[in-house]
Parts: C-alpha cells; structure tokens; sequence
C-alpha cells in the first residue's frame, strides 16, 4: 500500500516545471533526449513515464493504461497522485505502455479537421532509447535527428494525416524524446 | 515566497496550459484553444502571455520582458516584478543571457539560440478576424487551408496603396499549413521567425488561444510574386548609437517639428553605446 502513496514529485510545483521544461523541449526539439528525474512510479513504469504523468495528466485527463502496465499497483498510483480516470483506448488523452501493447495506435484519437488538438499522446516504454535508427526531419529540427524508433511505417502514416494524428513521448528509464506529428520519418 | 504558489499559478492550471503548449509545439501556427485564467492585471497587459510564461518558468531561470523593444517601460516593468515577486527568478535586461524572455510587439536584434524561450503577448491571434468575425467561419477556413480572404486583403492594399501597406502583424504561413498572426510585431521582425533556434509561444489571454513556432520552422509572410514581401524600417540610423541596421522608433522632441529615431530595442542600443558607437544626437556630439 506504502508504494502507492510514495514515489511522487516531494516539491511540486518546482519538480513539474524543470520537468515539463524538459517535456516542452523534448517535443519542440523532435528525436532529442532529455533526462528527467522526481517521480518513483511503481513497475513497470519507467521513471520518466512517471514524471510525464505528474506533469500531464490530472482529473480532466482520460488515461489509457495498456498492456503490462494496467496492474493493481499502476492503478493505484494514478489514481492518488493524479486522479485521472481510467478509460479504453478510443476515450484516451494521454496513454503509456509498451509500443506493442499500444498497438493497433488507430485506436487513438487523432484530432477533429477543426480541433486537430484534441488528440491522444501516447507514452511509449522503450527497452532502448538512443540517437539512432530512423531519419527525423521537419519542425523543430535543424537539419535531420535520428531516433531509435520501435517502427517507421506508424509514424509515416500518422505523419500524413497532419495536421491530425497523436503525439508520442518516448520514456525509457529516466531518459525521453519526442515525436510530434509533424516529424517526418524515413527509414536509413 | 510563502504567499503563492510557485509563478503565481495554480498547480491544475499550469498543467491545462502545458499540455495546451505540447499540442500547440506538435501543431505549428494552430491556435490551441486553453482556458485562460483571470490574471492580477487588466487584458491587454499581457495576461496570455503571463499565463505561458508562469506554466514554463523555473526557479533557475533568467527572465527579460520587453515592451515595444524595451525593457524599462510600464508593461514590462511590472510584469518583470511580477514574476520576480512570485516566482523570485533571476531578471535582465540582456538578451543573450535571458533564458526565458517574455515581450510584447518585438523581437530582440541580437539573435536568440537554442536554450532559450520567447513568448509573445498576443491581443487577436486569428489572423482572419478582421476580415471574417465568426470564429465558427474563421476555424472553418483554417480547417479548409482556405486563406484566399487573406490575399485579397493584401492585393486591395497593392490596388489601393501601390504596395502591401499591412505594416505590422503581417500575416505568416508556418510549415505551408496554417497562416498565422505573428502578433503586432513590426513586419521588419518577420524574416526572424522562421528559421530561429530558440522556442516561441504565443499567449492571447482574452482570446484564450495558445500557438507554437518549434525552432527552425518554417515561416513564410505571405506575398506575391510582383509584390515580394520586403521587411521595411524607417530609414534611418538610430540617432544615440548610430546603427543602420536595428528597428527605429520615431520620437517627437519639440513643438517645431524636430524628431529623433532611436532603436527600439533598449539593450540592443545600449549595448552598443557602451561598446563606444555613437549616433547624430549622442550627448558629447550635441554639446
């Protein structure tokens, strides 16, 4: 029971801005890595999964849990450090779990033509994240980033439904990046 | 600090805007909608871009505010309180060593970099609403890319003035998908926003709309082939530094008709006074 109620930000109010500082240039700075720290999210979220959640998410938020990452102890420490309701796939804002558990990603919401920001954002648990792997170009990017993506396919049709499409932070220990919908993905 | 919370805002609140400032970044130029608080200050002071700057502080930041390119006039002088008084950060008058630099209707002329944070007080962020009031109309048009309205505006200019009049506030093109109001920075401005390595928000308090440049984006004015866009200024040298190269604000200094032109930016003027340059007016010419 102890672990749920422990693990989150001891100074709030300081702990989420360097966080969400981290977060704001993660996703203007696509394929960047930032390292982030605070939170002590039960397993099997990652450290940085956690903090995004601190920063983001609250009662307002419908959070998708999926996969490995829907258990008791998870549940638990959403509910008391963020209150945000528990909702399938379809109804989510924000979402976290594994790439494969987040699969089939057109579950998401992508936005309306005329609110193309009421989209999800998903957090995706990486075993790996490094500056490798697939070429990122476009917004946010001076000449190209390269970032150890789990696919490029997903990311290249999400790309050409912009301005629609979800968000994706990657977290992996208490390391992450972002991937805006409007980075452009090739393979090389 | 013990009488507020950190920067002023409310935990919940700051949350609603930093999620609003990640959609805005992974949408370039669409305006997010986010419930705008009430501020200590009257709309139009710069309440959207308080509100940004308050959810994006951190205690180690270096904080600049400018008005019209200056640092010691009213707006900026009691937002740059503000802030220190509620969120105790460092401040200057330094460009290059803000990290978070909140303005109002200018960019500064010393380049920004990356690490740095630059948010613009927005009083109408739909570049469309003088020309469409219906926001259902307007959002409709940003939906449909359909930005004729806007090319006709700026063509009557040409048939009515022989040139694209549209001084400041002059429309963008952010990424070739939405067009975007800078907000009233002088079109002289416009060239350094696409392309900039630092981050720009943009707050509009009343109008509750938050938008995003993400670094080196591209950001087109919009113009015609025999009316390229030209990014003009008085022309002048700035009067107490003497460069050629800085935007100029007229000054009327008697009842005859006598006027000055001097840099907008303060910093930048100073800066360059102190490194010895010297205008027509600086004081040991005059006397």
């Amino acid at each position: 029971m102890s672990a749920v109620l422990t693990g989150g930000f001891a100074d709030p109010a300081i702990q989420s801005a360097e966080a969400f500082r981290a977060l704001l240039e993660a996703m203007a700075r696509p394929g960047r890595i930032f390292t982030v720290a605070g939170a002590e999210p039960p397993a099997p979220l990652s450290v940085a999964a956690g903090v995004a959640l601190l920063v983001l998410t609250d009662s307002t938020t419908p959070l998708h849990l999926a996969g490995d990452a829907d258990c008791a102890a998870v549940r638990g420490w959403i509910a008391f450090h963020t209150g945000a309701p528990l909702v399938a796939a379809e109804a989510a804002q924000f979402a976290v779990g594994r790439w494969d558990d987040l699969c089939p990603v057109d579950r998401f919401r992508i936005g309306e033509p005329s609110y193309p920001d009421r989209s999800a954002t998903l957090i995706v648990e990486m075993d790996r994240l490094e500056a490798d792997g697939p070429r990122l170009t476009g917004p946010g990017i001076e000449t190209e980033a390269r970032l150890s993506l789990p696919e490029t396919a997903v990311f290249q049709a999400n790309r050409r439904l912009f301005p629609l499409g979800f968000d994706t932070i990657l977290t992996c220990g208490e390391r992450l990046a972002a991937l805006p919908r409007s980075t452009r993905v090739e393979d090389r | 600090m013990k009488d507020y919370n950190f920067a002023y805002l409310d935990e919940q609140t700051k949350r609603m805007i930093r999620r609003a400032l990640l959609k805005a970044l992974a949408v370039p130029g669409y305006q997010v909608p986010f419930a705008s608080r009430e501020m200590p200050m009257p709309y139009g002071w710069g309440t959207g871009g308080v509100q940004v700057t308050a959810a994006c502080l951190t205690p180690g930041d270096r904080l600049k505010v400018i008005d019209q390119g200056a640092d010691d006039t009213t707006n900026a002088v009691s937002i740059r309180r503000f802030f220190q008084r509620t969120a105790n950060v460092e401040v200057t008058e330094r460009t290059a060593e803000a990290t978070v630099i909140q303005t109002r209707h200018r960019i500064p002329e010393v380049p920004l970099t990356e690490g740095q944070i630059l948010v613009y007080q927005v009083p109408i962020p739909e570049p469309l609403r003088f020309l469409e009031p219906r926001e259902t109309e307007t959002r409709k048009m940003h939906e449909l890319e359909e930005y004729g309205l806007m090319h006709v505006k700026l063509y009557e200019d040409i048939a009515r003035h022989g040139e694209i009049a549209t001084s400041y506030a002059y429309p963008v093109k952010v990424e070739g998908r939405y067009v975007m109001d800078p907000s009233p920075i002088p079109k002289f401005d416009n060239p350094r926003l696409g392309g900039n390595p630092a981050i720009q928000l943009f707050g509009a308090g009343r109008e509750a709309r938050i938008y995003a440049l993400p670094p080196y984006s591209e950001v087109v004015s919009l113009d015609f082939e025999d009316h390229p866009f030209v990014a003009s200024k008085a022309d002048h040298c700035c009067d107490l530094c003497g460069s050629g190269r800085s935007y100029l604000d007229e000054v009327i200094t008697d009842d005859q008709g006598s006027r000055m032109f001097v840099c907008s930016d303060t910093d930048y003027c100073a800066s360059r006074q102190a490194e010895g340059h010297r205008g027509r007016l600086s004081p040991e010419r005059v006397a």
